[in-house]
C-alpha cells in the first residue's frame, strides 16, 4: 500500500494543471481510464499529489473518494514524492530465502530509514517490493531500473557509498560551473 | 540453411540484469572492429538464468556453441578466437551443461524462447509463426478449433487448471454481444516469472494464441492485463501488436476473411488479488480490484457484464502449436488427466535456477536433481514450495510425487502457475510460512472478514512463534484459524492463503515445536531466538566485529579474545558477517 508522509506533497501552485489536462485528453472517449490516467500522472510527477486528485475527480466527473480509493488500493501509486535514487529491495520468495532481510536491515542502518521512507536530503528512498522476477539472481536490489544481482549487506553499503559519491561529484561539477 | 554465422545474446530481464546489454555492445564493437560478416541477434530467455549472459554462436555449417557467463572481456575473446580464428573457447563453453539442463525438457510453450528475436515478426514467421492462424481461418470452423483444444486436454496454466477448450465452448455458447477475450499476464506470485519470460521471448506466440481463441469464441476485442513491473515485456508486446497490425494479422478482415480482432494492453497497478479473474475484470473496468461472486462466471457475465474468456499467457502460447500439430500430439505428452508440458520457474537454493518446460508427470526429484542440478554448497534438501503463496511446501519424503494437477493437490500444495522454490537446511519453515502469510495478508483486498482479519491473527501467531513469545497451545489455534479462513473466503486468495501454513504444519511440525518449546530456530533464521557468542580460541582480537556492532555489545582488549554481552546484543548478525576467522558462533 502507499505510505509516506502526505505533508511533503506539493503546494497547489506546483501542480501543472495544463499537463494534467493533456493526460486526460489522451483518453477522451475511452471507458475505464482512471487507473491509466493515474499511471500517466505518476510518470509525469513522480507521485500523485493530493491536490491533483480533486482536480482529476472534477474533470472525470467522479468523486475524489473514488480516485483516492483507487490510489490507495494499488501498490504502484504513491501519495508522496520519492528520493532521487529508489532502492527497490526485492522481497520475493527466492530473494527471501537467499537473505533479502539482511539487505533491508543494512539499508535501514546505513540511511536510517524504513521501507517506504525517504532520507531527509531527498536522495534515497527504500522500497520493499514483492518479486521483480529475477529470481535466479537472488537476492536483488533494483536502482534506476538496473538490477544488482547476488547482493550482500556489504555490497549494498558499497552501492549506497558509490551513489553518494556520484552525487557529491555532480554537485561539485555544478558548483564549479556556477563559479565559472 | 543460413548463409552467415549468427551470434545470439539472451536479452530478457534476467540476461540484462546479469549484464547482457554490455556483452551485446562488446560483441557489436568487436565484430565491427574486425569487419566480420556476422549477424548479431538479441533473443529472449533460453531458461538458463543462473549462467547469464548467454551467447550462442551458430555456424553456417549447422554447428552451435553455447557460452555462459559472458562478460565484456570474454565477448572480445569469443570474437577474436572463435569467430576470427575458428577456435572455440573450450573453457568457456557450456554446451554439455546445456544438454544436461535440456535432456528432460520438452519445449512447446517455450518453443521459440531464446531462439528467435522477439522484436522481429519475420523471425517468428520463419519458425512457422501465424501458420496456425492461417490454417484455422482457411480450413477450420470455430467449433473445430475448440474440438482440437478439447482433444489436447490443455488445462489453464494460470493455476486453476480448468480445461481451456471447455472454457472456450462456454464463452462461445453464452448469449450476449460483444464478447471479450482477456489475457491474464498479472503474474503476481513472488518467485514466478514464466509469463514474463514468454512475453519477453516470444510475444507473437501469445498474440497468435489470442487470435485463435478470439476466432473460436467469437470475440472481436481483447485485452492483455500485464503487470506494470514488467516494462520490457510491455515494450515487446507493444512492438508485436504494431507489427501484427501492419502485417494484417490483427485488425479488420484478418487474412482477407470476415474475422476482425483488436488487442489493447492494460497495465496492472500492483495488486496480487487482480490475478483472480473477477478481480482482474473489476480492475480492467477501472475499479478497485475486488473479486466478485461466482456464478455468474465470466464466460456468461464478464467484462462490462458481457461474455468474457480469460486465459493465462502460457495457455495462449501453447495454442498455435496445438492447432498446427493437432491436439493428439499435445495429449501424447504428460499424464491422462494432466496432458502436455508445463513451464516452471525454478529458483531458491538450487544450482541451475531458471525457466524450464517439462512434460507433466515428471517427478519433483527429477526436476530438482536432474534438471536443476541439486542443492548448492553441499547443503541438504529440505522442501520445495509449489504454487507460491497459494501453494504449499513439499518435503523430501514426497520428492517422488509426479507433477500433475491431482497428485500435487494430494500433498496439500498446488501446481499453481508454476513457481518452484527450493529450500535447504538453512531455510526455516516457520519463517517461510510467516513470509507467505505476510504476503497474502498485505494483498488481501479486505472484502471478506475471514481473509482480512483471519490472516492477520494467523500472522500475529506466527510472528510470536518466530520471536519465541508464543504459548504451545497457539499451534492448535493457528490450525483452526487456517481452516476457517479457507472456508470463509470468497476468492482464491483467501481460500488458499493458509496453504503454506497448513503444509508446513503437516510436514515440518517438529520445527514449530522446537521454536515453541526450546525457543530455538534450528535453521538459525529467526533472529530473536539466536544467541551470538565468540569462540575465545579462534578469536585473534582484531576488533572488526566490535567496530561493526551497532549497540557496542562487544568488548575486549586488542589482540585478545572478545566477548558479547547478551543483554546488549540485538542479534543483527553484523559480527558474524564481519569475522574473518569464524570465531563468532550462532546458536
Amino acid at each position: 500500500m502507499t505510505s509516506g508522509c502526505a505533508c511533503q506533497a506539493a503546494e497547489e501552485k506546483d501542480i501543472p494543471y495544463a499537463q494534467l489536462d493533456e493526460v486526460i485528453a489522451r483518453y477522451k472517449g475511452e471507458a475505464a481510464v482512471i487507473i491509466t490516467i493515474l499511471q500517466d500522472v505518476q510518470e509525469l510527477l513522480g507521485y500523485i499529489p493530493k491536490q491533483s486528485i480533486a482536480y482529476l475527480a472534477e474533470k472525470l466527473h467522479v468523486s475524489p473518494a473514488k480516485i483516492y480509493g483507487i490510489v490507495t488500493f494499488y501498490a504502484q501509486f504513491r501519495l508522496a514524492p520519492i528520493g532521487k535514487y529508489n532502492l527497490m529491495v526485492c522481497e520475493g520468495t527466492a530473494c527471501h530465502v537467499n537473505g533479502a532481510k539482511a539487505l533491508t536491515r543494512a539499508i535501514s542502518e546505513e540511511l536510517n530509514i524504513a521501507g517506504g521512507e525517504t532520507t531527509g536530503d531527498g536522495l534515497f528512498t527504500m522500497e520493499r517490493v514483492a518479486c521483480v522476477g529475477c529470481c535466479s539472481l537472488a537476492p536483488v536490489v533494483v536502482v534506476d531500473g538496473e538490477a544488482h544481482a547476488n547482493m550482500t549487506p556489504a555490497r549494498v553499503r558499497q552501492l549506497i557509498g558509490q551513489l553518494r559519491e556520484k552525487e557529491q561529484h555532480s554537485q561539485g561539477v555544478q558548483a564549479a560551473k556556477e563559479v565559472q | 540453411m543460413q548463409e552467415k554465422t549468427v551470434v545470439k545474446v539472451g536479452l530478457s530481464t534476467c540476461g540484462i540484469a546479469a549484464g547482457g546489454r554490455k556483452t551485446y555492445a562488446a560483441l557489436e564493437k568487436e565484430i565491427a572492429k574486425h569487419g566480420l560478416d556476422v549477424e548479431l541477434r538479441q533473443t529472449g530467455c533460453i531458461g538458463m538464468c543462473y549462467i547469464e549472459p548467454l551467447v550462442e554462436v551458430h555456424l553456417p555449417a549447422g554447428e552451435t556453441f553455447y557460452y555462459g557467463a559472458v562478460t565484456e572481456e570474454k565477448a572480445a575473446l569469443i570474437v577474436e578466437e572463435h569467430l576470427l580464428k575458428n577456435e572455440p573457447q573450450d573453457g568457456l563453453l557450456i554446451s554439455r551443461e546445456k544438454e544436461n539442463v535440456f535432456s528432460k525438457q520438452v519445449r512447446v510453450a517455450l518453443r521459440n524462447c531464446g531462439d528467435i528475436d522477439p522484436e522481429s515478426i519475420a523471425d517468428y514467421r520463419r519458425k512457422g509463426g501465424y501458420e496456425a492462424l492461417r490454417k484455422a481461418l482457411r480450413e477450420m470452423s470455430p467449433e473445430k478449433v475448440i474440438e482440437q483444444l478439447l482433444a489436447s486436454g490443455l488445462r489453464g496454466r494460470g493455476g486453476a487448471g480448468f480445461l481451456t477448450g471447455l472454457k472456450w465452448r462456454f464463452t462461445r455458447a453464452a448469449k450476449g454481444q460483444p464478447k471479450y477475450l482477456v489475457c491474464n499476464a498479472d503474474e503476481g506470485d513472488p518467485g514466478a516469472f514464466m509469463d514474463r519470460s514468454i512475453i519477453e521471448g516470444d510475444p507473437h506466440a501469445v498474440l497468435e494464441g489470442m487470435l485463435l481463441a478470439a476466432y473460436a469464441i467469437g470475440a472481436s476485442a481483447g485485452y492483455v492485463y500485464v503487470r506494470a513491473e514488467y516494462p520490457l515485456a510491455i515494450m515487446r508486446l507493444e512492438k508485436a501488436i504494431q507489427a501484427a497490425l501492419q502485417a494484417g494479422y490483427l485488425g479488420e478482415n484478418i487474412l482477407g476473411t470476415e474475422f476482425s480482432f483488436i488487442v489493447k494492453i492494460k497495465k496492472g497497478a500492483g495488486a496480487f488479488v487482480c490475478g483472480e479473474e473477477t478481480a482482474l475484470l473489476a480492475s480492467l473496468e477501472g475499479e478497485r480490484g475486488m473479486p466478485r461472486l461466482k456464478p455468474p462466471f465470466p464466460a456468461e457475465q464478464g467484462l462490462w457484464k458481457k461474455p468474457t474468456c480469460i486465459n493465462n499467457v502460457e495457455t495462449f502460447a501453447n495454442v498455435p502449436w496445438i492447432i498446427l500439430n493437432g491436439g493428439d500430439k499435445f495429449k501424447a505428452y504428460g499424464t491422462e488427466m494432466s496432458s502436455g508440458t508445463k513451464v516452471f520457474a525454478l529458483a531458491g537454493k538450487i544450482i541451475r535456477g531458471g525457466l524450464i518446460e517439462v512434460p507433466m508427470g515428471i517427478t519433483l526429484r527429477e526436476i530438482v536433481y536432474e534438471v536443476g542440478g541439486g542443492i548448492p554448497a553441499g547443503k541438504k534438501f529440505k522442501g520445495i514450495q509449489l504454487g507460491g503463496p497459494s501453494g504449499g511446501c513439499v518435503p523430501e519424503s514426497l520428492l517422488d510425487t509426479p507433477v500433475d494437477y491431482e497428485s500435487i493437490v494430494k500433498t496439500g500444495a498446488i501446481v499453481g502457475s508454476g513457481g518452484m522454490i527450493v529450500m535447504d537446511e538453512t531455510t526455516c519453515m516457520v519463517d517461510i510460512a510467516r513470509f507467505f502469510l505476510n504476503f497474502a495478508q498485505n494483498e488481501s483486498c479486505g472484502k471478506c472478514a475471514h481473509c482480512r482479519i483471519g490472516t492477520k491473527r494467523m500472522l500475529e501467531i506466527l510472528v510470536r512463534i518466530t520471536e519465541g513469545k508464543a504459548a504451545p497451545e497457539e499451534l492448535d489455534l493457528l490450525q483452526e484459524l487456517a481452516l476457517e479462513v479457507k472456508e470463509g473466503s470468497l476468492c482464491g486468495l483467501g481460500q488458499t492463503a493458509p496453504n503454506p501454513v497448513l503444509t508446513t504444519l503437516k510436514y515440518f511440525r517438529e520445527e514449530y515445536e522446537t521454536h515453541l518449546r526450546e525457543r530455538k530456530c534450528p535453521a538459525k533464521v529467526c533472529r530473536e531466538l539466536l544467541a551470538y557468542t565468540i569462540d575465545a580460541a579462534a578469536c585473534i582480537g582484531c576488533g572488526l566485529c566490535s567496530r561493526r556492532c551497532p549497540t557496542a555489545a562487544i568488548s575486549g582488549e586488542k589482540k585478545e579474545a572478545h566477548t558479547i554481552s547478551q543483554e546488549l546484543c540485538v542479534r543483527c548478525g553484523n559480527c558474524f558477517d564481519a569475522c574473518k576467522f569464524n570465531a563468532v558462533l550462532v546458536d
